[in-house]
């Protein structure tokens, strides 16, 4: 009999309550049956829960349909709030914290050379072979450097992007391929044959995903390479646009000047060895080489870093703003979640007292309103998911290109389900309160119509809801504010040259078909007369890099002759420019003259620098007729233009030497002959592509052209990134705003309707219009300024954190705070009207009559 | 009110109780030894289905629980007696309507004896 007792508990506790004696007695009798009844009690238990939830679930969807606004609220809240976590959440996780998607990479590091201004600096190769030849830290060591080739197929000709690494690479990173080998260890020599491993996409757009691949040759540049493997779609190294794999053919040429820095290095190391110990081990080995080589080697370290922290500061600290962001949008959406089911709650007073009163128990109440919650929950959870899968590719331009992943990142379920169960549990706890209430025995006062849900403590509660609601949107709108600022500023950064109208394209020359500078010469002179020949056409130009599409090309400067100056650890860019380049961006000539087709290899060796460079040399004095030495020649100064961004505009750039094309040395230098075309062009420089690429194939039917663009996207590509962040927060600072706005709003509307037999008679008193209305907008306004005070507090906090994202704005800019609260006060006041004008319409007889 | 025919086909253990409370109003231990006694045992209603359908069965107005109490002798406190509305008479003669219906087409269907 105990144990039948038991087991009634299974059953809900409505039904056990109504039914259990008579069973318990029915049990008594049937006595014979025992093992039956016991039995029976299993399915229909079941069948008794399913019973209720059918029942509260008919309730719920009839209730949430009949509030149509409260629905829709609380849905778009819960779907905001989960939608943006897990988009942000699913992005932090996958750049920051997943490990990378290569064998043990943890245990992955970068290793760089560091010298004074560089913390990052490409290894020569005599030094990657010693340092590998001196420590003992890794496991394995490899090196790479990227490299584009022009493919030759049938079709018209292409330029890829791939890389020359070392045999050690792919085991390093334990990438086996899809299809054929990866490189054996004696590949990667002078000697070795020439072979290549094509990535996925390649394999698919040259040989259509033919498996017989294997064997088969591919010309790039002029050498025929034969495939000997094709790696697998998700293997991206070192980044997403890597399309081949080749062996690093390194000559004893290349040995030979330890300052001609190329090569990238990626090391694995030994189980058990820290970072910390390889960082001072490798420390060790470059002081012995500085020792052995104190000409070339002077004041080279070296840094060793992990894989996953090859992410500039930048990028941290941009993802980690964002995910502070949704964790207050999270916030928000469950502060506004609470209050909204608070006033709903007491609105429902009544209605749960009659329920009550009619018998109801704390169970069955409690049980709908939880079914209620889940049920929004649900709802808002699946849109939340629809709203995550779109925001998603949004956000992928914040995957920095410098890690080695593909750019969209898997939508994170764990991290959807940790969202769904914090808005889950606010909507639970909170859309339980008023059930506990309610059943808290008889509340005969709230059958009363039109009884007052005053409950002093939950619109406290409430009040300090909003309140938290306002000072999150300072915090976001603040912190939204400061980086739009920051972008601003950038975007009206002059990068010292003009980019309207230009049309850059770039033609990569072979080597050693163009090694000799005269035969580049005339591909470039034939190019650029039959250009400059087309309709709107106004000037065209070729530069070794465009401003802003390369960060090195940085070289040693020295003065000759002047002893006075120190040239230590003085750097300048350099670049090989055709005549005309300055007049094509309009990078204005301040002294002395353009780089000439006189200029060549014969006459005296001539530069152009910038006005930084000649006032770093010679501040007071006309830098023409200067000598200066860099990249092995002596040179001398005639003519100085302004400054640009080289290096991008949130970087400091160094000088520039520009070099006449013609005094390029052949055989040497081979990175820098000048492979940009800029061409300056009026109309729409679009329609002139296919002409430019009929006057190539003209002059080199196996040259591809690459990278067409406008120059002005160059530039906007500078500030893309943030662009996307500051939408990104701005949407979270809209949204928090908004949600805030309906908090106020709510608060305010529930307080007016509850104060309205109070205002009556204040009326009935007579109160004046301005009274009641000055009244209700005290409240919002008090509200509101508790929030301001506590969101500007914490903005400053949060605004100190962004620093390092701010281009050189004020933490503490009195413009963004002053207009975040102006905006939070505009948007209290709006939050008032309504219910204060609500309030002025009370008819003080009809309100007293309801008293 | 809800329509009878929408209740339609009854759960038989819903047509059952209702045939028991047919002529009298009875408590849960009788109705479950009514059925089985007009179903020659056959069907022996456990209490978990038996209070199951009869909590359906008040919420859907087929029966009620009454106030009236048999002779003190006879009584239980514990016990609850239902009686069967006029809406559950309604419904339970559609039920029956339709099985006679359904009983008509096996019949024509040579499913079952009897003239067609």
């Amino acid at each position: 009999m105990w144990f039948y007792r038991l087991l009634l508990h299974l059953y809900p506790a409505s039904f056990r309550a109504e039914y259990g004696e008579e069973m318990c007695a029915i049990f008594a009798r049937e006595r014979r049956n025992a093992l039956g009844a016991l039995a029976d009690v299993f399915p229909n238990a079941a069948a008794a829960h399913a019973d209720i939830l059918r029942q509260d679930l008919r309730l719920a969807i009839r209730t949430l349909t009949s509030s149509r606004g409260f629905t829709i609220t609380a849905l778009l809240v819960v779907a905001l709030g989960i939608g943006a976590n897990t988009a942000v959440f699913s992005l932090v996780d996958y750049v920051l914290i997943r490990p990378l998607p290569f064998a043990d990479a943890d245990r992955l590091v970068k290793v760089w050379q560091r010298q004074s201004g560089y913390s990052r600096m490409e290894l020569s190769p005599a030094n990657y072979r010693d340092w590998k030849a001196m420590t003992r830290s890794f496991a394995s060591l490899a090196a790479y450097t990227s490299m584009s080739h022009n493919l030759v197929t049938q079709q018209e000709p292409e330029r890829i992007e791939g890389e020359h690494v070392t045999a050690e690479l792919f085991p390093l990173l334990g990438a086996k391929p899809m299809l054929g080998r990866v490189f054996a260890p004696q590949e990667d020599t002078a000697e070795g044959p020439r072979t290549v491993i094509l990535s996925y996409t390649l394999w698919q757009s040259i040989f259509g995903g033919d498996p017989n691949v294997l064997g088969r040759n591919v010309t790039l540049d002029d050498n025929s390479y034969s495939v000997i493997g094709v790696m697998p779609p998700d293997f991206h190294f070192p980044s997403i646009d890597t399309e081949f794999w080749a062996p690093l053919r390194l000559e004893a040429a290349n040995y030979e000047d330890r300052n001609d820095n190329f090569l990238q290095a990626i090391g694995k190391l030994r189980p058990g060895v820290s970072i910390a110990q390889a960082r001072a081990e490798m420390t060790v080995a470059a002081a012995q080489l500085e020792r052995r080589y104190p000409r070339e080697n002077e004041h080279i370290g070296a840094a060793v870093i992990a894989l996953r922290d090859e992410l500039s500061e930048q990028s941290r600290l941009s993802l980690s703003a964002l995910a502070g962001a949704s964790v207050c949008v999270l916030l928000i959406a469950c502060t506004n979640l609470a209050s909204l089911l608070l006033a709903r709650g007491l609105a429902r007073r009544k209605e749960l007292a009659v329920r009550a009163a009619l018998g109801a128990g704390r169970e069955r109440l409690v049980r709908q309103l939880v079914t209620e919650s889940l049920l929004l929950a649900v709802l808002g959870g699946a849109l939340g998911v629809a709203a995550s899968r779109a925001a998603l590719p949004l956000l992928t331009k914040l995957v920095p290109h410098t890690l080695p992943l593909a750019q969209l990142p898997p939508l994170d379920f764990r991290i959807l389900l940790f969202a769904a169960a914090v808005t889950l549990l606010t909507g639970i706890a909170f859309g339980m309160l008023p059930a506990f209430r309610a059943s808290r025995g008889s509340r005969f006062a709230d059958l009363h119509e039109g009884a007052r849900a005053g409950g002093g403590r939950k619109e406290r509660l409430r009040a300090a809801l909003v309140i938290a609601e306002v000072a999150t949107s300072v915090v976001l709108l603040v912190g939204s504010g400061l980086l739009l600022r920051a972008l601003w500023r950038l975007q009206t950064v002059d990068p010292g040259f003009r980019s309207e109208g230009v049309l850059t394209l770039r033609t990569w020359l072979p080597w050693p078909r163009y090694a000799v500078t005269e035969r580049r010469t005339q591909f470039y002179h034939r190019v650029l007369e039959e250009v400059r020949q087309l309709p709107g056409v106004s000037n065209a130009a070729y530069i070794t890099f465009l401003p802003m599409t390369m960060t090195g090309g940085i070289w040693p400067i020295s003065v000759n002759g002047d002893t006075s100056i120190r040239t230590e650890s003085h750097v300048a860019s350099l670049r090989f420019v055709t005549p005309s380049f300055f007049a094509t961006t309009a990078i204005p000539l301040r002294l002395g003259r353009d780089v000439a087709e006189s200029d060549t290899i014969d006459r005296p060796f001539v530069a152009v620098v910038s006005e930084s460079f000649a006032r770093r040399y010679w501040p007071d004095q006309s830098p023409l007729g200067r000598h200066f030495h860099v990249a092995f020649h002596d040179r001398e100064i005639v003519g100085v233009v302004s400054d640009i961004s080289v290096r991008g505009l949130e970087r400091p750039s160094e000088p520039q030497v520009y070099l006449p094309y013609r005094q390029h040395p052949d055989e040497s230098l081979v990175f820098y002959a000048p492979k940009d075309l800029a061409v300056k062009c009026a109309g729409n420089p679009m329609s002139i592509v296919p002409a430019i690429r009929r006057i190539v194939q003209k002059a080199d039917p196996r040259q591809p052209i690459s990278d067409v663009r406008m120059l002005a996207d160059v530039v906007a590509a500078q500030t893309a990134p943030r662009a996307t962040q500051v939408r990104a927060l701005g949407a979270f600072a809209a949204v928090a705003f908004l949600l805030a706005a309906i908090g106020i709003h709510g608060l305010l509307a529930f307080a007016v309707s509850q104060r309205t037999p109070e205002i009556g008679i204040r009326v009935a008193l007579g109160a004046r219009p301005a009274n009641i209305f000055g009244m209700v907008l005290a409240q919002g306004l008090w509200t509101a300024a508790a929030g301001v005070a506590g969101g500007v507090v914490l903005g400053a906090l949060a605004a100190q954190g962004l620093k390092g994202l701010l281009a050189g704005v004020q933490p503490a800019d009195p413009v963004t705070f002053a207009a975040a609260v102006v905006l939070c006060v505009a948007m209290t006041l709006a939050g008032c009207l309504a219910p204060a004008w609500r309030a002025l319409r009370v008819d003080p007889t009809r309100a007293m009559r309801a008293e | 009110m809800s329509n009878a025919e929408s209740f339609l086909p009854l759960p038989s253990a819903t047509f059952h109780i209702l045939m028991a409370l047919a002529d009298e109003d009875r408590h849960g231990y009788a109705i479950i030894q009514d059925v089985a006694e007009r179903t020659s045992g056959e069907l022996k209603l456990s209490a978990g289905t038996l209070y199951r359908s009869i909590q359906r069965m008040l919420e859907q107005g087929l029966i009620v629980e009454t106030r009236e109490r048999p002779a003190p002798e006879e009584d239980d406190e514990r016990r609850r007696y239902y009686r069967i509305t006029p809406f559950g008479i309604e419904v339970a003669r559609a039920e029956a309507r339709r099985l006679q219906q359904l009983l008509k087409l096996a019949r024509a269907s040579g499913f079952a004896p009897g003239r067609a």
